[in-house]
C-alpha cells in the first residue's frame, strides 16, 4: 500500500501558490471540497484560474475566494446565483469562460485520460465554437476541444482510505471523478477516512493512483442551496 | 390559453413508455408530475442521478442529493448515480430519449437561443449546449410571446445561439408546433386561442394545413 495520507489540510495543500490553475469538484454546492476552499482563503493566493462547474453562492464555496478578488479567471458552465460574481465579471474584473457542461467535465477527464483534445457536437454553430476547429464526422458537425492543464485539483469524497481509493455519495459525486488525476497534484478530502481494507475493492469509484495527497475533512457544512420539500398527506 | 402548468400537462402527453427523459429548468421540471402513472418513465438529472423522484418530505431532505436546478430531491426503486462525464455520456450518445428545455427563442429553423443576454444577463448555458447537440428528440416548452408582447418564434435568433437546427417540437401557452423544413407547422391550438391569434404572435414562417385541432388537456 502507497500512502497518501497526510496530517490535515495544512499539509495538504503545500504548494498552493499565486497564478495557479485550480480544478475543484462539485455541483453548486453539492460535493464541493469546503475543507481546501477554506484553507484557500485563509493562504490568501491570489491571481488563481479556478475550473469549477459553479462558482458557489455570496457567502460559501468559491464565493469565499470571489469576495477577496483572490480569482483571476474562472472557467464553469453556469455561474448564476451569485452577485458578487456577476459584478465582477459585468465590471472586467473577473475573466470568466463559460464552457458546455458536458466539454467542461470532458477536459477533465481528458487530461486524466491522457487525450489532448476531443470533439464534440456541443457548442457548434453558437459562439463557444468561435475560433476553435470544425470537422465533420458522418454529416454530422464537431467543435475541438481542448485538455485542461491545471496545477491541482482539489476533489470531496464520501469515504476514501489512505492508499487514495475514494467512494463518493449520492449526486455529491458529479464533477470530482473526472477531477481526480486530471492535475499535477489531485488532494482528496473525505467525510471519513477508513482503515485500508476496510472498502470493498468492488466498490471503489476512484482507485488511489489517481491521488496524490488525501485527508479527513473537518466540520462539513454541506449547505443545501435550493431546499424543496413537499408535505406529507 | 394556457398556463405554465397546462404547457406542462400538454408536454407530458409526448412522454411515452419507456423513455428516459432529460428535463430542464422551470416548466419542463413540471412536466414530471403530469406523466401517466401507467408507463414507465425514467428522468434524468445531468448532475447525475437516472429514476429521480419527487421532492422529499420535510426533514428527509439530503445535501447528497440535489437535482441540476440545485433543487433537493429524491432517488426512486432503481435509481442510479454516476459522475458528470457518463452523464455526459447518456446525453452526447443519445441514450437520452427526449429532452425538454426552456428558450428564450426558437428560429424557424429549429435553432435555439436561451442562455444569454448580452450585456444584461450571462449566467452561462450549463449542460444545454450539450443537450441540444446530441439529443434526437427536443421538446421546447415556452411562452409564445415574450413580456413586451414580442413573439419568440422568430424567422432568426437574435440572441446568442444555445444550437442550431436542432429544435422539433414547441409547446406555448398558444400552441403546438412542428419545426419542418419550411417553417412552423401549427398542429394544435391552445383553448380558446383561434388560428389568427397564433399567425398574429408568430414572427416566423407559420404553415397552416386544413383544420386545426384544439388540444385536449
Amino acid at each position: 500500500m502507497i500512502n497518501k495520507k497526510v496530517a490535515n489540510v495544512t499539509e495538504a495543500m503545500q504548494g498552493v501558490k499565486d497564478d495557479m490553475t485550480l480544478m475543484l469538484g462539485g455541483f453548486g454546492l453539492c460535493g464541493i471540497p469546503e475543507n481546501a476552499i477554506n484553507n484557500l482563503v485563509k493562504l490568501n493566493v491570489k491571481g488563481l484560474t479556478c475550473i469549477s462547474n459553479n462558482a458557489g453562492v455570496d457567502d460559501f464555496g468559491l464565493g469565499l475566494l470571489l469576495h477577496k478578488r483572490q480569482i483571476k479567471k474562472m472557467i464553469s458552465s453556469y455561474v448564476g446565483e451569485n452577485e458578487e460574481f456577476e459584478r465582477q465579471m459585468l465590471s472586467g474584473e473577473l475573466e470568466v469562460e463559460l464552457v458546455p457542461q458536458g466539454t467542461l467535465v470532458e477536459r477533465c477527464r481528458a487530461a486524466q485520460s491522457g487525450f489532448p483534445a476531443f470533439f464534440t457536437p456541443a457548442g457548434y454553430g453558437t459562439e463557444v465554437a468561435e475560433g476553435k476547429e470544425i470537422r465533420e464526422f458522418n454529416g454530422k458537425m464537431y467543435v475541438l476541444e481542448k485538455a485542461f492543464e491545471a496545477d491541482f485539483a482539489f476533489v470531496k469524497a464520501w469515504k476514501g482510505d489512505a492508499a487514495g481509493n475514494l467512494i463518493f455519495k449520492g449526486t455529491a459525486r458529479n464533477f470530482n471523478p473526472a477531477m481526480c488525476g486530471s492535475a499535477k497534484i489531485t488532494v482528496a478530502e473525505v467525510e471519513e477516512l477508513v482503515p485500508v481494507g476496510s472498502l470493498d475493492p468492488n466498490q471503489i469509484h476512484i482507485p488511489g493512483i489517481f491521488i496524490q495527497r488525501i485527508f479527513q475533512g473537518e466540520n462539513y457544512e454541506k449547505r443545501i442551496e435550493q431546499l424543496t420539500v413537499r408535505k406529507r398527506a | 390559453m394556457l398556463d405554465k402548468i397546462g404547457i406542462a400537462k400538454r408536454i407530458a402527453q409526448e412522454v411515452q413508455d419507456g423513455y428516459y427523459v432529460n428535463l430542464g429548468i422551470g416548466i419542463p421540471t413540471l412536466v414530471a408530475n403530469y406523466v401517466r402513472d401507467d408507463i414507465e418513465v425514467e428522468f434524468q438529472s445531468e448532475n447525475g442521478i437516472l429514476g429521480m423522484g419527487p421532492f422529499p418530505y420535510e426533514g428527509e431532505e439530503d445535501a447528497d442529493l440535489i437535482n441540476a436546478g440545485k433543487q433537493t430531491i429524491t432517488a426512486l426503486p432503481g435509481a442510479s448515480f454516476f459522475d458528470s462525464s457518463l452523464s455526459f455520456s447518456m446525453i452526447r450518445g443519445q441514450h437520452v430519449d427526449l429532452t425538454i428545455l426552456g428558450a428564450m427563442e426558437v428560429s424557424e429553423e429549429g435553432d435555439i437561443a436561451n442562455w444569454k443576454i448580452p450585456g444584461k444577463m450571462v449566467k452561462g448555458m450549463g449542460g444545454a449546449m450539450d443537450l441540444v447537440a446530441s439529443a434526437q428528440n427536443i421538446i421546447v416548452a415556452m411562452m409564445h410571446t415574450n413580456k413586451e408582447g414580442e413573439s419568440k418564434l422568430l424567422k432568426k435568433c437574435s440572441l446568442p445561439l444555445t444550437g442550431v437546427g436542432c429544435v422539433k417540437k414547441i409547446v406555448t401557452n398558444l400552441a403546438v408546433l412542428e419545426v419542418t423544413e419550411d417553417g412552423f407547422k401549427l398542429l394544435e391550438r391552445a383553448p380558446g386561442i383561434s388560428v389568427d391569434d397564433i399567425i398574429n404572435a408568430t414572427e416566423g414562417k407559420l404553415i397552416v394545413e386544413g383544420d386545426i385541432p384544439e388540444m385536449v388537456i
